[in-house]
């Protein structure tokens, strides 16, 4: 057997093109290494030391900058839209990160592997953003979601919690399943795993007829379906989101459905447009599935927090308009939304967690009554980024819809963005209601006070409400990033 | 760049920005100190209209064009821009909305006592609204005010609403929320069928005008947007909300949804979807101007039974703003002259008429009209002013609401004989429910023991209805100054109008039928 050869050279850039991983990782295992020496009364340095590790690598994305950098023989590639994702994906962690300092301190989260396995996750996540090669995608996938799976089952005492895990690695293993067969499909046929090859193959007609091809493209599809929660395969969505600790909702809302999206934007883009029009039909049936599925069973919700759940598949289904568009108009809406949810999921999220004042029943949305006027600030934040989840101007989430929408249109699918604006005045009503409990109806009893937040939490609150009224009124920077970002996929 | 030259540059955006600075810098009042938030939200709302007033000053009344333009590239890829101009048909409008504010503001002094704070917060953040509506010229600009009004308007009506306020808040919220958001489609379709047609994208509204756009789109275009705004008019029968907003509604919230909200509608029409699918609008003209009838008759049979002053009047909102909609419809100078004019009327004494129902259920608590009886002789003033706005409602010559229905009739009966004969019957209804409704309360014996010790009308009260009957009685009397100012904009708009719709019917032979031309039916 020939001795392995190992182009130092290649690896050192290899190593470059995943910095911010690789700080992920090393904050991790730090994380995980001062656990054992810090006192139990010390322990918020472990969140201190996860917002720096997170920082770091932020720093270290932009400092890679949005030029195309290859690395292990073009497994990963750190590109445009890498970079517009992974920090997508980077700063819904930060906020996270900021938010533990509260909800962990209240709910006994204050642990090293609770911490140690958001950062591993995140690690994945930016694999999986950044993979060229679908191995490379599968494995970030499955690093991304194992950390998952603990982190949704993180309340052991609760049933509401395990039994949310369960149904989340259950279907995320059949997920992952479907996924990974796809892949050998895909393989069969084209004998490469990598996306460019394969989409420069699809072009062929022999390919194109040929079922197995077919069945893999489907089965990738499906794959990814099952991680954005597109109905039909949401079922798992609810559950997951209500049982798990609501900072962990939050974070799985914004950055998980980044990271899979982008994985999905890639697929999409590159080997789709060869199998137009079908794939577009098929897109179409799921995006407005899904959004008809999303907002109308969450008018029926009386939990925030799993009308939040279906209200992120309805969110799911608008992004995937941009992919029913299919082109630079279409992805770059999707990317600019995903970055938009990001911030304005998390800040509700956050906000309905000092509100809450408790696990699980501390959801109900009767529980919101009076709020309003009693704390102005905090129900004012919450219906600030309400309103923009209802895409109501001049909000970022009325600009995403907008740009989603008018990509729909550009191509030519006026039906689709009829039935995307007629879904988003559905879900008016269970964003509203949530307002009318606020502001319209009186508290039964005592307005519980919420929690005080921690300076860190009330910086992340901030910051989101900030990114929503300024991308709201001047999107046009992240716009041109966004742009430039799928520009430079297709190159 | 001095303050003076600021103002003199940017005149319009001062309007817009004033009144949401002044919302923010509300934020920063104390709770408790009701009178200065209260004080100071009148400031803010006064200097508005004296800032206004240069606008009025500087228009030149000898030009269609728009004027006191001003222009940024805001997402320039998208040729989208921040534009802002007035003509003869928004001046008014901008005048009406920055004269009523610190009417409406005054009036709340007694009424609103709960959260002051955010009561006055919303009100600056709907006058934003409400000015931007009416000076963007660019269709992104345009739909982000138009949706920013529902807003502030959805939390006045349920927060400081009446019994079924939420229900009301809601319904309001999701009726007109619909109807807009099918205009947004229709704006995206157009905005790319122009990319199509000129190689270029804008929203920019002058641009888009230029347009010839064919028949077939015209039609779902224009349907789309027809949606809109016959949801905010309301026109019959989309106009099941407005009952509802207009009596759950606080006062101030009903006067500025009667008096500005509504006109929006129908300003739209003129504005959008006349303006710019001219076809499909003349086309369609028979079936708008039977629906506008039906709401003026309709809506004043349905006036006549109530027992309830503000539900009364709110029903007589869905006949005026019939006559408004039959006015513009017949796509002549003195139809849109008078549609306009009476747009105006109708916020003057409609709003009127609220802040009057506002002042006596204050004093009552009731609006039930068989509570009261004989108060002309308890409450002299109030009877007065009352008598002069009914009287202004009614139509009665020498007051507005004459020279606004009578010019409406005049160029419907041009247009659309019969159905001008029909909507004619409604100023003789209208002068019975209202001069009934007016002389079950004030005339005859004071059947309620508590009617004997109503107090008359205050000074602040007199201040704010002062102003109003003042233009009751100028419009009424001399019209030509409010009129001068829209002919040239007016007369170019029917010429514009009119050189489109041919240009756009040149490919559809003469004698075709609407069917056919529009659908493909029966060829």
């Amino acid at each position: 057997m020939a001795p392995i050869v190992i182009d130092s050279a290649a690896l050192v850039q290899g190593l470059y093109s995943i910095l911010p991983e690789l700080v992920l990782i090393g904050t991790a295992i730090l994380v995980l290494l001062a656990d054992l020496v810090v006192p139990e009364e010390g322990k918020k340095t472990l969140c201190g030391i996860s917002v720096a590790g997170t920082g770091a690598a932020i720093l270290s994305a932009l400092a890679l900058g949005p030029g195309r950098i290859e690395g292990f023989s073009g497994m990963i590639v750190h590109d445009g839209m890498g970079l517009f994702v992974t920090l997508t994906i980077l700063a819904a962690a930060l906020l996270t990160f900021l938010m533990a300092t509260g909800y962990s301190e209240w709910e006994g989260t204050q642990k090293g592997e609770f911490y140690a396995l958001l950062l591993l996750s995140t690690s994945g996540m930016l694999f999986m953003a950044k993979g060229t090669d679908l191995m490379t995608v599968f494995l970030g996938l499955e690093t991304l979601s194992i950390p998952i799976y603990v982190l949704v089952g993180f309340h052991r005492q609760r049933m509401t919690s395990l039994e949310g895990a369960l149904k989340y690695f259950l279907l995320g293993a059949f997920a992952s399943g479907f996924l990974l067969y796809g892949i050998a499909l895909l393989y069969a046929t084209t004998g490469t795993t990598k996306i460019a090859a394969i989409a420069a193959m699809a072009r062929d007609a022999r390919l194109f007829s040929s079922p197995v091809f077919l069945a893999g493209v489907g089965l990738l599809l499906v794959g990814f379906a099952f991680k954005v929660s597109l109905a039909p395969f949401h079922m798992w969505t609810p559950d997951a989101y209500q049982g798990a600790p609501t900072l962990v909702t939050g974070f799985m809302s914004a950055a998980v459905k980044a990271a899979a999206f982008a994985a999905l934007i890639r697929v999409a883009m590159l080997i789709f447009p060869a199998l137009a029009p079908r794939m577009a039909g098929i897109l179409w049936v799921l995006a407005v599935l899904t959004m008809v599925v999303g907002n109308f069973s969450a008018l029926l919700q009386d939990n925030v927090k799993r009308m939040l759940a279906y209200s992120s598949i309805a969110h799911a289904g608008y992004i995937l308009v941009g992919l029913v568009a299919g082109d630079v108009a279409g992805g770059q809406a999707a990317l600019f939304y995903l970055l938009v949810y990001a911030f304005m999921n998390l800040g509700a999220f956050g906000v309905i967690m000092l509100l809450a004042h408790r696990e699980d029943d501390g959801y109900d949305i009767g529980n919101f009554a009076g709020v309003g006027f009693r704390y102005p600030v905090l129900a004012g934040l919450l219906t600030l980024f309400l309103v923009s989840l209802a895409g109501i101007p001049p909000t970022a989430g009325f600009v995403g819809k907008f740009y989603l929408f008018s990509a729909a249109v550009k191509n030519g699918y006026i039906w689709l963005a009829v039935l995307g604006v007629l879904n988003s005045a559905v879900s008016i009503y269970y964003y509203l209601r949530l307002v009318v409990y606020m502001y319209m109806l009186p508290a039964q009893g005592e307005v519980p006070v919420p929690r005080p937040p921690r300076t860190a939490f009330s910086v992340a609150l901030c910051a989101s409400a900030a990114v929503v009224l300024v991308l709201g009124i001047v999107p046009r920077s992240i716009l041109e990033f966004a742009e430039r970002s799928i520009i430079s996929l297709l190159m | 760049m001095t303050g003076v030259a600021l103002l003199d540059r940017h005149l319009l955006s001062v309007l817009i920005g004033l009144p949401m600075v002044g919302a923010a810098m509300l934020l920063f009042f104390p709770r408790e100190g009701r009178p200065a938030i209260r004080n100071f939200t009148l400031f803010v709302t006064v200097l508005e209209f004296l800032l206004s007033l240069p606008v009025l000053m500087r228009f030149d009344g000898a030009t269609a064009a728009m004027q006191l333009v001003e222009r940024a590239p805001w997402i320039p890829q998208y040729g989208i821009s921040y534009i802002v101009g007035v003509d003869g048909i928004s001046l008014w409008l901008l005048m009406l909305t920055t004269f009523i504010m610190p009417v409406t503001i005054l009036s709340t002094w007694s009424a609103v006592e709960k959260h002051v704070k955010e009561f006055m917060v919303f009100m600056l953040i709907l006058e934003t609204a409400m000015v931007g509506v009416f000076v963007a010229t660019d269709l992104f600009l345009f739909y982000i005010f138009w949706e920013l009004v529902l807003i502030p308007m959805y939390f006045l009506i349920g927060v400081w609403g009446g019994e079924r306020r939420i229900y009301a808040a809601i319904k309001f919220f999701l009726y007109t929320f619909t109807g807009s958001v099918l205009m947004l489609v229709a704006i995206l379709v157009l905005y790319f069928h122009h990319y199509e047609v000129a190689g270029f994208y804008t929203t920019d509204l002058m641009k888009l005008y230029e347009l010839t756009i064919p028949v077939k789109l015209q039609f779902w275009l224009f349907a789309a947007f027809f949606l809109a705004f016959a949801f905010k008019v309301p026109m019959f029968p989309f106009h099941t909300w407005l009952p509802d907003a207009h009596v759950e509604a606080p006062t101030a919230g009903s006067v500025i949804l009667a008096a500005v909200l509504l006109k929006m509608g129908t300003y739209g029409f003129l504005r959008f979807a006349m303006a710019l699918f001219p076809a499909a609008a003349f086309d369609w003209m028979p079936a708008v101007a039977t629906l506008a009838v039906i709401g003026i008759v309709y809506g004043a049979l349905v006036s006549m039974v109530q027992k309830d002053i503000k539900k009364l009047v709110a029903y007589s909102s869905v006949s005026h703003l019939g006559f408004v909609m039959l006015g513009l419809f017949a796509f002549n100078l003195q139809g849109i002259e008078g549609g306009i004019l009476q747009m105006i009327n109708h916020g003057l004494s409609t709003g009127a008429l609220f802040l009057i129902v506002g002042i006596i259920y204050e004093k009552r608590h009731t609006r039930l009209i068989s509570e009261f009886g004989g108060l002309s002789k308890v409450v002299p003033v109030f009877a007065t002013v009352f008598l002069i706005v009914t009287l202004s409602s009614v139509g009665l010559p020498g007051m507005n609401g004459f020279v606004g229905e009578f010019l409406i009739l005049l160029g419907a009966f041009k247009t659309h004989k019969g159905l001008t004969v029909v909507a004619a019957t409604g100023v003789i209804f209208a002068a019975v429910y209202m001069l009934w409704m007016f002389q079950r309360v004030m005339y005859g014996k004071v059947t309620h023991e508590e009617n004997l010790r109503l107090s008359d009308m205050n000074g602040r009260e007199i201040a704010y209805m002062l102003p109003i009957l003042l233009f009751i009685f100028w419009i009424g009397v001399y019209p030509q100054p409010f009129l001068r100012r829209m002919d040239a904009s007016v007369h170019a708009f029917v010429s514009r109008v009119e050189a489109k719709r041919q240009a756009a019917l040149a490919q559809s032979p003469p004698g075709e039928t609407l069917l056919v031309r529009y659908f493909d039916v029966g060829k």
